[in-house]
This record gives structure tokens, C-alpha cells and sequence, in this order.
């Protein structure tokens, strides 16, 4: 407990993003106002003139809309990077676990999906599937599958050298049994510090593409969607332009933080 | 190195020619006919079978494939269906706006990223580290179109120094047209400095302990020279790798700033497709962003060999 504070970096993006998880959790019970209710008596207002945060052009209270976004922002982000992070894992480990031609084809492939950025894909997909949550977590997904399956195949490769490794082969253990018991839960660190981080890039990404009109439709409250509206009011009610993009940087703020410090924490050549 | 470099371009090819293969087999899988989807749900059965016509639709997919491949080839990306006019021109058009905006965006990031990342690790673990370090966590972490946002109503609204966005055009003076294309370069460079001063911060960090950066100042030279004459050139190895391997989330920052500054670039040309159903425009300007950030790539591995003399021993 004493090293976890002497790590404020790690300290400082833990209670970020519980307080993050918190309040879109929050979201789903309870809100100062419903998050989509039209007031038109009291739109436009300022921060504390009506509400926390004050109103949109709808008369909507911002504060509500941002809690729901947090939800709607995490609850993407984590979908998209969970199929990411187990998609890329597996071909990662399964890359390693077999090598030859297949790596070769692998990483090109690797090369060739992290070449579309997720914007893009979205569009494509937008165009023929419609846009939404899927279309945006199949983006952000699949444009994550290239970075888990890097990172788990130069991990999983430097496993197969280790020496108890190379015990279990010349006792003739199956290769994927050797993968399952030996390699992965000796990469899952490294794995759970990358979720962390890329977490952070959905909600960039994610904000993004609601920012766009590529996300969640209307009038489901996002926060890149809050800030594509603001703009029209940037004269009249520049603070609606700020809480959105603030609530956004702060969340990915938290999980890089977080994300760095678990890798300093888990990282065992740092321990001294 | 010749042969070197004949693998790597034919490499660099198959490469492409994947990645066009790719975008359009998953454009032909996706459940949707382009053709209803370009004419919505009004369109007469005639128009519609007139269009498939026109677009090929009626030939099975490689055929089309190759079709497309040959006039990529002789430079004709098609016919856009809202614009009528040649794709080729579109993006050529649209560039001018997009390339000189990523370039600025690209030196604005890279001059903020190496002095502060050189003196972060000169002054290793003090106050400016720390400065230089909060930096980058908060540049990191701000989406590139918020902060597109703040500069509008900081320096149109409020101040009124800086146009809201729009673009005269390069016909209307160059001071003009990089007046219009400051303020969203700033946004797009803000993101990328932060990654950037890292890496130069860590490099240098790395570099001032070798063996050739301690005889340099063991010769007399002084602390500064030493570092700016033997650390830093070393250290922009890994600053230019960073940039090569960050243009992916520049191409994305780039779509969304363009769309906040209302620029008529290559992002915004896609959205604009988008909204208008464009298919055959979408899927040009996809494969030439992909295409640009392969080529990118292919850039920076061949800069580092040329960079680099081990590495380029070692390739061989």
C-alpha cells in the first residue's frame, strides 16, 4: 500500500477513472433531470443559472446529458476494445505459437487494417449498415485487433525462449496446451496495461465519430455529439462547447494515467 | 542496398495491392446495394438498373476489381454521382487543402516536441520535466476537434483575430490561405507534440548515456553542444519513427478537424460523400488515405536505413 502512494501517477488515474465508472454507472439510475427532456422555456442557460451545468439549445440539462454520455462513451469503448484486445490476443499468441508463414501474412495483414483509421472504416460501414453503437464498436474493434496482436506475439515469443517453456516441449506437451498454461497468463499483464490504454483511444475515437454523427443516434446524449451541437452556439453559449470536451479529455487523462502507472507497477525490472 | 530497396518497393507494392483488394472485397461484402444506397428508397426499378449499369454492378466482383485496378492505374478513380466530375480531380483539389494543413500541422508539433523534450531530459526529474511531462499527459488526452473548438472561440469569437474557418482559396494569397489553415493546424499538432515530446524526451534520455555522447563532452566540448550536436541527431530516430507510426491518428484528427474549421479537404470531401452517398468518392479517398499512411510507413523504415548503417547490415 505504502509504493501505491509513492506512485501518484498511478494514484491519480485510479481515482479518475473509478470516479468515471462511478458516475456512468450513476447514469443508469439516477440523473439531476431526464437527460433528454425538452425545456424550451430554459434553454441556452448559463452553468448554475438552471441545473449544475446549465441547458443546450433543447433546454436539455448538460449535466444529466454528460452523466449519460459517460455511460454511452464507456460502455462503446469497452465493447469495442474487448473484442480488439481478445481477437488480437488470439492471433497473436496462436501467430507465435506456430510462426513460419503465418507471421510473415500476420503482421502484413497487421500493417494493412491499422492503415484505415477507424473514422474511415466507420464512414464505409455507416454508409451500408446504418451508424450506431455496432457500427462504431466494429470500427474501433477491428482497428484494435492489429495493436493486441503485435503486442501478444513479441510478448508470447519472448515466453516460448524462457527455459521452463522449453522443459514442456521436450517433455512433449501439446503446443496449445503449452500456450494456454504457460504463455498467456504470462502475457496478461502486459495485455491488461494495453486495454487500459487503449480504452483511452476509443473514447477519443468514439467521441470522434458522434462528433460526426457516426455514433449513437439522436437523442441518445454523447458527448462528441454534445460538442458537434455546441458548435452552432459558440458566440451565444461557449461553456456547452467545454464541459463535453473537458469530461472527454479527463477520461482518457485517467486511463493513460492509470494505464502507465499499472505498467510501472507491474513491470518487474522496476520493482527496485 | 539496391536489392535492398527493389524488395522493399515490391514489397511496398503486393502491400497496396492487398490493402485495394481488401477495401473493395469488404465494400462489395457489406449488405447493401451502392447503387440503392447512391438513389435512396425513391428511385424508379429503371434508374436503378441504369446506375448498376453504369457502375459495373452487373459484372461479377473480379471483373470489377480489375476494372477499378486499371483505372487507378491510368489515373481514373471514376465518376463521382454528386459532383459528375472525375474523382482523380476531386482529391487532387481537395489535397492542396489537406497536405499543406498536415505538413504545418506536422513541423508545428515537431518544433514544440524536440526542444521541450530535450530540455525535459536534460533537466531530468526537475520542474520542467514535470511541466513538459503534464504536457504531454494533457495533449495526449484532448481530442484535436475540441481544441479546434476552444481556439474558434477564443481567437474568432472572443478576440476576432482568426477566421471561424472556411477557406479563400490558395487564388486569394498565401497569407490567406495559411491564415485559414493556422488555427486548425494547431489542433491537429497539439495531440501528436504530446506523443512526440515523450519520445524525444526518452531518446535523448537514452542517447547522453552511450559511449560517444560521454567522449564528446570528455573532449572538452560543452554540456549543450554535446547534446545538440551528437544526443539530438541521434535521438530524432525515434521521433521520426513516432511520426510515421502517429500519421494513422493524423489522417483521423485531420477528417474531424477539417469538419470543425468547415475546410474543403480530403476528410471533409469523405464526410461530405458520406452524407451524400457517394460510395464511389468514399472508397477512393479511403484507399488513398490507407495508401499514404503505407507509404508513410514505408518512408520511415526507409529513412531508418539509411539512418541507421547496422540496421541496414542487418536487413541484408
Amino acid at each position: 500500500m505504502r509504493k501505491l502512494l509513492r506512485r501518484p501517477v498511478f494514484l491519480i488515474g485510479l481515482v479518475i477513472t473509478l470516479a468515471l465508472f462511478a458516475v456512468a454507472l450513476l447514469s443508469l439510475v439516477w440523473t439531476p433531470f431526464p437527460p433528454t427532456k425538452m425545456n424550451i422555456v430554459h434553454k441556452l442557460k448559463a452553468p448554475l443559472d438552471f441545473g449544475l451545468l446549465g441547458t443546450d439549445q433543447f433546454g436539455r440539462d448538460v449535466a444529466s446529458m454528460l452523466m449519460v454520455g459517460a455511460w454511452n462513451s464507456l460502455s462503446t469503448s469497452i465493447l469495442a476494445v474487448l473484442l480488439g484486445a481478445s481477437v488480437g490476443t488470439a492471433i497473436g499468441v496462436v501467430v507465435a505459437m506456430r510462426r513460419g508463414w503465418l507471421e510473415l501474412v500476420v503482421m502484413r495483414g497487421c500493417d494493412i487494417v491499422f492503415a484505415v483509421p477507424p473514422i474511415l472504416s466507420a464512414m464505409m460501414l455507416g454508409a451500408f449498415i446504418g451508424s450506431g453503437r455496432f457500427t462504431a464498436i466494429i470500427a474501433i474493434g477491428v482497428f484494435m485487433v492489429p495493436v493486441f496482436a503485435r503486442l501478444a506475439l513479441g510478448a508470447a515469443l519472448q515466453i516460448w525462449t524462457r527455459d521452463y517453456v522449453t522443459a514442456a516441449v521436450s517433455m512433449g506437451r501439446p503446443r496449445l496446451k503449452i500456450t494456454l498454461v504457460h504463455v498467456l497468463p504470462n502475457i496478461s499483464n502486459q495485455i491488461i496495461v494495453q486495454v487500459t490504454i487503449q480504452l483511452g483511444l476509443a473514447i477519443l475515437t468514439e467521441a470522434g465519430l458522434s462528433f460526426l454523427g457516426l455514433g449513437m443516434p439522436p437523442p441518445t446524449p454523447t458527448w462528441g455529439r454534445m460538442l458537434a451541437d455546441a458548435q452552432t452556439f459558440l458566440g451565444q453559449a461557449p461553456w456547452l462547447a467545454l464541459m463535453p470536451g473537458l469530461a472527454i479529455a479527463l477520461a482518457v487523462l485517467g486511463l493513460n494515467m492509470l494505464g502507465d502507472g499499472l505498467r510501472d507497477l507491474l513491470d518487474p525490472r522496476d520493482n527496485s | 542496398m539496391i536489392a535492398l530497396l527493389i524488395r522493399r518497393m515490391l514489397s511496398l507494392a503486393v502491400t497496396l495491392l492487398v490493402v485495394s483488394l481488401l477495401i473493395f472485397t469488404v465494400m462489395d461484402l457489406l449488405p447493401g446495394d451502392p447503387a440503392a444506397i447512391m438513389l435512396g428508397t425513391s428511385a424508379s426499378p429503371e434508374t436503378l438498373a441504369a446506375l448498376q449499369k453504369q457502375l459495373g454492378l452487373d459484372q461479377p466482383l473480379p471483373v470489377r476489381y480489375l476494372a477499378w485496378l486499371a483505372g487507378v492505374f491510368r489515373g481514373d478513380l471514376g465518376q463521382s454521382y454528386t459532383y459528375g466530375v472525375p474523382v482523380a480531380g476531386l482529391i487532387g483539389e481537395r489535397l492542396a487543402v489537406t497536405l499543406p494543413l498536415a505538413l504545418i500541422a506536422i513541423l508545428l508539433s515537431v518544433a514544440i516536441a524536440i526542444p521541450l523534450g530535450v530540455q525535459a531530459a536534460r533537466k531530468h526529474n526537475g520542474p520542467f520535466d514535470f511541466v513538459a511531462g503534464l504536457f504531454s499527459y494533457i495533449s495526449i488526452a484532448v481530442p484535436a476537434f475540441w481544441v479546434g473548438l476552444l481556439l474558434i472561440i477564443l481567437f474568432s469569437t472572443m478576440l476576432g483575430w482568426m477566421p471561424a474557418g472556411g477557406f479563400p482559396g490558395w487564388d486569394a494569397g498565401l497569407v490567406a490561405g495559411f491564415k485559414a489553415l493556422l488555427l486548425p493546424a494547431v489542433a491537429l499538432a497539439l495531440p501528436q507534440a504530446g506523443v512526440l515530446t515523450r519520445v524525444a524526451r526518452a531518446a535523448v534520455l537514452e542517447v547522453m548515456n552511450e559511449d560517444f555522447v560521454r567522449t564528446a563532452r570528455a573532449k572538452g566540448l560543452s554540456e549543450s553542444v554535446a547534446l545538440w550536436r551528437h544526443a539530438v541527431p541521434n535521438a530524432l530516430v525515434p521521433v521520426f519513427t513516432m511520426l510515421g507510426l502517429q500519421f494513422t491518428f493524423l489522417i483521423a484528427g485531420a477528417v474531424l478537424v477539417e469538419n470543425v474549421f468547415n475546410l474543403p479537404g480530403l476528410g471533409r470531401l469523405a464526410y461530405q460523400a458520406l452524407s451524400q452517398r457517394d460510395i464511389i468518392v468514399m472508397q477512393d479517398v479511403v484507399l488513398f488515405f490507407s495508401a499514404l499512411v503505407i507509404l508513410m510507413n514505408f518512408l520511415v523504415d526507409l529513412a531508418y536505413l539509411v539512418v541507421d548503417p547496422r540496421l541496414r547490415a542487418g536487413a541484408q
